[in-house]
C-alpha cells in the first residue's frame, strides 16, 4: 500500500482513504468541469424554457376560447338561447338565427357519416384481415394519399366534376326512385346538400380507414385464432372475433371522423350552395357553420354581425371538442390494452 | 372395426362448413373488396382530372407574373406562389420551436398528470376546425394592426402546425433508448445538452418529417387565411400588408364565373400539389438518407 507507484484507478465503490490528496484532487478537477459545462442553472433554464413551449399549447387552447367568448359576447346578449332557435339571417336588419347553419352542418356530416363509415370500415378490414402482405403497405399508403389533398382541391374537383354528374345522372335517377320519401325531391341543382356529403365522405374515408385500422391491429392475435379453430369462416372470425373486440374503438374513429366533417370549409363552401333555408330534400342547397363563416366574416360590418358570426365560431368550437375529446376516449379505451367494456 | 371408430367422433367434431357461411363468407370478401376499389376511385380520379386539367393551364406566365383583370387573357400566380412561402415561413418560424419545444418537455420531463394534460390539450387542438383558428388569428392579429396581414396568416397557421409537431417530436423522441440518455449522463453531461446534442440528434429524421406533415397540412389550408392573410392581387412581402396565397386564389378562382380562372385555378391547383409532395417527398428522401449515412 506505500509503494507510491501504485494508483488505484478511480471506480465506483468504497475506496481506501490513503491519502488525503488522492480525494481532493479529483474533486477539484470535478468542479470546473461541472461549472464549464452549463451544471446546474442552465439544466432549470432549459426546463423551464421547454414548459414555456409545453404551456403555450395549453396558453393556445385558453386563448381560442377567451377570445371567442369575449368576441361573441353583444351576440350572446341581444339574442341569448333563441340564436340558436332562430331561422332567420338577416344582416341588414340585425336579425340573427342561427338554426338553417347548424341544421346544414349536422344534415351535411351524418350524411357524409352514412356513406364513408361502411367503406372505410370495409377497407380497414380489408387491409388489415383479408388483403395479400405485399398489397398492405401500398394500399394504406394510397388511401392515406387522399388526406393529403388539400380541402380546396377537394372543392374544385367538386365544382368540375362531382357536381355536373350529380346534376345530370345521379339526382334525377334518385328523385325518379325515391321521390316518394320527400328526401330527393325538387328540381336538380347539383350544388346540394347531397354534393356536400358526397365530398365530406370522400374527405374523411382516411382519418375513419387509418384509425379504425389502427384499432383492429391491437385486438389480440389470440382471440382471431380462437375463433378459427372453433371452425369460423375467415367472415366469421371477423365478426365475432375482430368487430365485436374493436367496436369502442370504431365507434371512436367514427367519431373522429364526424369531428372532422362538422368542422370541414372549403370543400363544402364551394358545393353545398349556401342558401340559408331548411329543406327536408336533401337535393335542395343548404348553408353550415363553417360555410357562413367563410363567405361573411371578411364582409361583416357592424358589431352585432360579426359578433354573431363569431358566435358560431364558438358553437362549432364546442361542438368539435367535445366530439373530439369523446372520440380520444373511445380509441384510448381500447389502444390502451383494457378491454372494451359496454353493451353487447 | 378400430379404423370406423377413430373416424366417426371426428366427423362429429367438425362439421363441414355450411353452404350459406361459406357464401356469405365470400360475398363479405367482395364487399371488402368493393369498398376498396369505391375508396380509391375517387382518389383516382381526382389526381387524373387534376393532372389533366392543370397540365394543359400551366405555362411560363402563369409561374412568373402576377394576376391579369377579369376579361385579360394570361396573367399567373407567381404572387400568389411567393406569398404563401412568405405565409408558410412565418408559420414555421413560430410554430417550429414552440411545438419541438412542447414535445421536448412532454418526453422528457412530460411523464405525470401535467404532461397529460398538455398531450389531451394538443389532441384536441388538433381538432380544432380550421375556419375557427382564422376567427382568432384575426381577433389577436388583424384587429390590433387595423388590417389584413401576412403575419396574421402566418400566426393562424403556426396556431395549427404546433400540436402536430408537438406530439410526432414527443413520439420521436420515446422512441430513443434509455441507454444513450444514461451514457451521456454517465459522461458528466448536463440534461440539457443531453437533450439537445444526443437524444433530439438521435431522433432529427422522426422529428423533421413530423415538421414537414405539419408544414404539408398546413400548405394546403385556406380557411384560416380568408380573413387573415386575405389575398392580394400585386406582390407583398411586407409582414403588415394583404398577402396573396395559392390556396385562397385557387379558391377565388374556382368559385368565379369565367373559364380563364377556372383554368388558372386548374393549374394553381397541379402547382400546390407538386409544391407539398415535392416538399415531403424531398425531406423524406434527404432524411432517410442521412439516417443510413449515421447507423
Amino acid at each position: 500500500m506505500a509503494n507510491p507507484a501504485f494508483h488505484r484507478p478511480a471506480m465506483p465503490g468504497p475506496q481506501p482513504v490513503v491519502d488525503t490528496k488522492v480525494i481532493t484532487a479529483p474533486v477539484s478537477r470535478a468542479a470546473p468541469l461541472l461549472a464549464a459545462s452549463g451544471g446546474e442553472v442552465s439544466d432549470r433554464i432549459f426546463r423551464l424554457a421547454m414548459l414555456t413551449c409545453g404551456l403555450a399549447v395549453l396558453a393556445v387552447l385558453a386563448l381560442i376560447v377567451y377570445e371567442l367568448v369575449l368576441r361573441s359576447a353583444l351576440s350572446w346578449h341581444a339574442f341569448g338561447l333563441k340564436f340558436f332557435t332562430g331561422r332567420d339571417w338577416d344582416p341588414v336588419s340585425e336579425q340573427f338565427g342561427a338554426l338553417p347553419f347548424v341544421y346544414g352542418t349536422l344534415v351535411s356530416s351524418l350524411l357524409a357519416l352514412i356513406i364513408a363509415v361502411p367503406l372505410a370500415v370495409g377497407v380497414a378490414v380489408f387491409t388489415t384481415e383479408m388483403c395479400p402482405r405485399v398489397l398492405r403497405g401500398p394500399l394504406s399508403f394510397f388511401v392515406e394519399l387522399l388526406a393529403a389533398i388539400p380541402s380546396v382541391i377537394y372543392g374544385l374537383w367538386a365544382i368540375f366534376v362531382l357536381v355536373p354528374i350529380l346534376t345530370s345522372y345521379v339526382q334525377p335517377f334518385l328523385s325518379k326512385t325515391l321521390g316518394w320519401t320527400k328526401l330527393f325531391e325538387g328540381p336538380s341543382f347539383g350544388y346540394s346538400m347531397l354534393a356536400a356529403g358526397i365530398i365530406l365522405a370522400i374527405m374523411i374515408v382516411p382519418i375513419v380507414s387509418s384509425i379504425t385500422r389502427e384499432v383492429l391491429m391491437v385486438v389480440p392475435q389470440h382471440q382471431r385464432e380462437a375463433a378459427l379453430a372453433l371452425g369460423a369462416t375467415r367472415w366469421e372470425m371477423i365478426r365475432i372475433g375482430v368487430l365485436r373486440n374493436a367496436r369502442a374503438g370504431i365507434m371512436g374513429a367514427v367519431i373522429l371522423g364526424l369531428g372532422r366533417a362538422l368542422g370541414e370549409t372549403m370543400a363544402v363552401t364551394m358545393v353545398i350552395g349556401n342558401r340559408p333555408e331548411i329543406s327536408r330534400s336533401l337535393l335542395a342547397p343548404g348553408y353550415t357553420m363553417a360555410s357562413v363563416l367563410a363567405n361573411e366574416f371578411s364582409e361583416a360590418t357592424g358589431n352585432v354581425y360579426l359578433s354573431a358570426l363569431i358566435e358560431i365560431g364558438l358553437a362549432l368550437f364546442l361542438v368539435t371538442i367535445v366530439v373530439n375529446a369523446l372520440a380520444r376516449l373511445l380509441v384510448w379505451t381500447v389502444t390502451r390494452g383494457q378491454p372494451a367494456r359496454g353493451h353487447a | 372395426m378400430l379404423e370406423t371408430a377413430t373416424v366417426a367422433p371426428v366427423q362429429h367434431a367438425v362439421p363441414p362448413i355450411s353452404w350459406r357461411r361459406r357464401m356469405t363468407d365470400h360475398v363479405m370478401t367482395g364487399v371488402a373488396v368493393l369498398t376498396v376499389i369505391l375508396v380509391l376511385v375517387p382518389l383516382v380520379a381526382i389526381f387524373g382530372y387534376l393532372v389533366y386539367r392543370g397540365v394543359g393551364s400551366i405555362n411560363w406566365a402563369f409561374l412568373t407574373q402576377t394576376p391579369k383583370p377579369v376579361g385579360e387573357a394570361g396573367g399567373g400566380m407567381a404572387n400568389a406562389i411567393i406569398g404563401s412561402a412568405f405565409i408558410l415561413g412565418i408559420a414555421s418560424v413560430i410554430g417550429v420551436p414552440f411545438g419541438v419545444g412542447a414535445g421536448i418537455y412532454l418526453a422528457e420531463y412530460g411523464r405525470h398528470r401535467f404532461g397529460d394534460v398538455i398531450r389531451f390539450t394538443a389532441d384536441v387542438l388538433n381538432g380544432v376546425p380550421s375556419i375557427v383558428i382564422g376567427i382568432v388569428a384575426y381577433s389577436i392579429v388583424v384587429l390590433y394592426q387595423r388590417h389584413f396581414s401576412a403575419l396574421a396568416g402566418g400566426v393562424a397557421l403556426a396556431i395549427m402546425m404546433i400540436p402536430t409537431i408537438t406530439r410526432t417530436t414527443e413520439e420521436m423522441l420515446l422512441l430513443v433508448p434509455q441507454a444513450l440518455r444514461e451514457a451521456s449522463f454517465g459522461l458528466g453531461i448536463p440534461r440539457w445538452r443531453t437533450t439537445l446534442s444526443i437524444t433530439l440528434r438521435t431522433a432529427t429524421s422522426g422529428v423533421i418529417t413530423g415538421i414537414m406533415l405539419a408544414f404539408a397540412r398546413v400548405a394546403g389550408e385556406t380557411a384560416p387565411l380568408l380573413f387573415t392573410a386575405f389575398g392580394n392581387q400585386y406582390w407583398n412581402l411586407h409582414t403588415d400588408q394583404p398577402t396573396a396565397a395559392l390556396p385562397l386564389q385557387i379558391f377565388t378562382y374556382a368559385i368565379s364565373p369565367y373559364d380563364e380562372w377556372h383554368r388558372q385555378a386548374w393549374a394553381g391547383a397541379l402547382v400546390l400539389i407538386i409544391l407539398i409532395v415535392t416538399a415531403v417527398g424531398a425531406v423524406r428522401f434527404a432524411v432517410r438518407r442521412g439516417t443510413f449515412g449515421t447507423a
